[in-house]
């Protein structure tokens, strides 16, 4: 197994060859803010949060899918990032309908809680207040498009962790959705196993245990890393 | 097949040849203003007056000027006399057509006069057609009259005499660089995917040709067919592929059409499929169609849809040539790439690195539209300055006015302003220049063009293109068209266009894939070169 060498906010760092930068920092104690990635599910380096320097190129590479490389001097937070990693956020609440007071996750979000990482307290973009549903068809859980941030995070973890892919993308630019089975009502799919991962998956409110008032929903995500756990280092206990 | 079969077929076709020809436009501009009919009349016209022994009519692909569609030529071959040209022609001029022809009965009364084109225009005198050489010269849906024209005699001289390394070096010392829009070095590119060690190799094609006003491949695809076939079939070779495809978009149904007859024609011949010209090389090709989506000529979404998925981009590394289609080492490259290669083996590579700039060898295919007067298809090698192809070749502006700008580059390009005419055609000068080379669309503006609202549509095709996974394209783009619009409408302050500015920084260099990253191009090329176009439109705080 070969150990690569490189430097991350100038702390000399050793990873495994086939390391990302994201897992390199994050084991380094260096924080990166991310949101489509979670740890055990593929990445698609889609939310651009996670974007960092890297001396001699003059593109931003994605922490979560550029690997590490010997003697790569890496820089994760500059004003530069910062401000486009603030605007991408500002962007993601003028999109969809965020309305934290009111919001099941309110206190448990990532998207809450980037927004004041990054010190976005206010929104100067013009809202686009879309014309989103909710879905509670499903006898358990409950999809709340308006709070989507569409990470795909969902699609992800039931496609390869619980194997029941009954999540899916539908729409493209504005108009993407995640949608169940054929886009049908949730609580017909005879696919869905109703296992909650991607209720445990979802950064924001999106994806709700019914029944759970504003504030409530603490993101479960011990059988996710139980899963992955076992998958990646055969360990079997909780 | 072998190359005394080639060599038959093609003296075949010479010697059926009549002393007069009929060259009909069928491309695509030329069909949608009835240029079939008008094929389907000459052909009869000629039947009754017992003229077919001496005069055959054959529908070609593009003759360039699409603004004088239906086009039609009348060319002597024995002896050979320079050819004429008419422009606009209608069905009740057909008979006049076969009136001028010497062998016709007497002409009779109330003849329609026709419309003569003058070949002797810069149009056409100041075209070099390498790419373009067989296109409107040929019946794109017959193999013998490609194979004629020299067709899969460098392909036999490939498996014959050459050795993959030896197509690749010739590739590269030719200094082709990638028509796609972005000019890698073709050879450069091959090399990588002929020294990667698999199982499978793959080669694309790619024809989603998507910006708007631009068709130059879907002309070389309804034209001649069968050198894109051919090239990637040398392609193929080259890197050790047995396999192709070609992704074309749905909406090209000519193109697609011809693309059938000429496979099945081709492997019906032996010249694609197992054991091509008697030799260890297999190679298929197939075709898959898209499915209306811009990002699809993005190669990693590109890849995708092939793939049967959803057509998304997904981050480079890992490029398509280490890991592309199902994960195999994959060639993309552009139909007018691949149409270049023929005539690179066939001449040498020092010869096609004669024709054009230092580092933008060749020439380049052009579809000039708007405000001009001579629209169509043009190939003229690199090096042309703009001046020369507003100008003389497309007759300056419609009105008589002069132009403000050219649009080249579709939506991930910008606008070059008159000022700027002088600017040799590569791709170095027109990156300088705030645009890009692009893949040849190349739209004209006049004085009356306000190049906010030109900005204000190219961000709304962007935003309609967006594929939605990465964030800043996806909510960039919403952003983005809405302050234009509203500079558009006059309701901006200066502050409007800050924000503008600032958010074209961050779509730029944050977005997943070419599309986002170039979204902002024209916005940031009108602000550079038409800034009083702005600031005409904002109010002071």
């Amino acid at each position: 197994m070969a150990v690569k060498t490189l430097i991350i906010d100038d702390q000399l760092i050793s990873a495994l060859e086939e390391e990302t930068l994201l897992q390199a920092a994050q084991a380094a104690g260096i924080h990166i803010p991310t949101l489509c990635y979670l740890e055990g599910i593929s990445e698609v380096g889609a939310c651009r949060l996670c974007l960092v320097e890297i001396a001699g190129s003059s593109k931003l590479h994605p922490a979560c899918v550029t690997k590490v490389a010997e003697g790569m001097s890496v820089r994760t937070q500059s004003d530069r990032l910062q401000k486009y990693r603030r605007l991408i956020i500002e962007m993601l609440f003028a999109e969809g309908n965020h309305i934290c007071a009111v919001c099941v996750a309110n206190g448990h979000c990532e998207l809450q809680q980037l927004a004041m990482d990054l010190g976005m307290d206010h929104v100067t973009l013009e809202y686009q207040f879309p014309n989103r549903l909710v879905d509670l068809s499903h006898d358990r859980f409950g999809m709340d498009h308006n709070r989507c941030v569409l990470c795909t995070r969902c699609i992800r973890v039931c496609d390869e962790l619980e194997g029941a892919h009954i999540w899916d993308m539908a729409g493209r630019g504005t108009r993407s959705q995640v949608i169940t089975d054929l886009n049908q009502p949730w609580g017909t799919s005879p696919t869905c196993t109703s296992c909650g991962k991607c209720v445990a998956a979802c950064p924001t409110g999106a994806i709700f245990h019914q029944g759970s008032t504003v504030g409530e929903m603490v993101h479960e995500r011990t059988r996710i890393e139980f899963i992955v756990n076992a998958r990646q280092n055969h360990q079997w206990q909780f | 097949m072998d190359i005394s079969d080639l060599l038959n077929i093609a003296d075949q076709e010479r010697q059926s040849q009549t002393a007069f020809r009929i060259r009909c436009c069928v491309a695509a501009g030329c069909v949608a203003t009835n240029s079939l009919a008008v094929k389907e009349n000459l052909q009869m016209a000629i039947t009754a007056a017992e003229m077919a022994d001496t005069v055959q009519v054959c529908g070609v692909g593009c003759m360039r000027l699409c603004s004088r569609a239906p086009l039609v030529a009348v060319d002597q071959v024995t002896p050979a006399k320079p050819s004429l040209l008419y422009e606009t022609v209608t069905l009740d001029q057909v008979p006049t057509v076969v009136a001028t022809l010497p062998s016709a009965p007497a002409s009779r009364s109330g003849a329609v006069p026709l419309q003569q084109g003058d070949l002797t225009h810069p149009f056409f005198t100041h075209q070099r057609s390498i790419v373009l050489e067989n296109t409107g010269l040929i019946d794109p849906e017959r193999i013998e009259a490609y194979i004629a024209m020299g067709g899969y005699r460098s392909l036999y001289h490939v498996l014959r005499e050459m050795t993959p390394t030896e197509v690749v070096d010739t590739m590269t010392r030719s200094g082709l660089r990638g028509r796609g829009g972005a000019g890698y070095p073709t050879g450069l590119k091959w090399a990588m995917v002929a020294k990667a060690i698999a199982d499978r190799k793959f080669v694309v094609c790619n024809a989603d040709e998507g910006d708007p006003g631009a068709f130059m491949d879907r002309s070389v695809l309804e034209g001649d067919p069968h050198r894109v076939l051919e090239g990637m079939a040398i392609a193929a070779y080259a890197v050790g592929a047995t396999q192709g495809y070609i992704y074309i978009r749905a909406e090209y149904p000519l193109a697609i059409q011809r693309l059938h007859i000429a496979i099945r024609q081709a492997q019906r011949m032996g010249l694609l499929g197992s054991h091509i010209f008697d030799s260890p090389f297999d190679f298929r090709i197939d075709l898959r169609t898209g499915a209306g989506a811009y990002v699809c000529g993005e190669e990693t979404a590109l890849m995708a849809s092939i793939e049967g998925k959803r057509g998304i981009p997904s981050p480079r590394p890992p490029y398509p040539a280490e890991r592309g289609l199902w994960g195999f080492p994959t060639l993309i490259n552009n139909v007018e790439t691949f149409a270049n290669v023929c005539p690179i083996i066939r001449n040498g590579a020092e010869w096609f690195a004669s024709i054009g700039t230092e580092k933008s060898k060749g020439t380049k295919v052009f579809a000039i539209a708007g405000a001009i007067r001579n629209t169509g298809l043009i190939e003229v090698p690199m090096g042309t300055p703009l001046r020369e192809i507003v100008e003389d070749m497309g007759g300056g502006v419609s009105d008589g006015g002069t132009a403000k700008a050219v649009q080249t580059g579709g939506p991930a390009g910008g606008c070059i302003p008159a000022s700027a005419f002088d600017t040799p055609v590569d791709y170095e000068s027109l990156t300088q220049l705030g645009s890009i080379m692009g893949s040849g669309g190349m739209i004209v503006m006049d004085q009356q063009t306000n190049m906010v609202d030109i900005a204000r549509y190219f961000m709304e095709f962007c935003r309609d293109e967006s594929c939605g996974k990465c964030i800043p394209c996806r909510a960039g783009t919403v952003q983005m068209h809405q302050l234009l619009s509203k500079i558009c409408e006059g309701k901006a302050a200066p502050a409007d266009l800050h924000l503008l500015e600032e958010l074209c920084d961050m779509v730029k260099h944050t977005s997943l894939c070419g599309l986002g990253q170039s979204a902002p191009s024209p916005v940031l090329s009108t602000l550079r070169h038409f800034q009083d176009d702005y600031l005409a439109l904002i109010h002071p705080e």
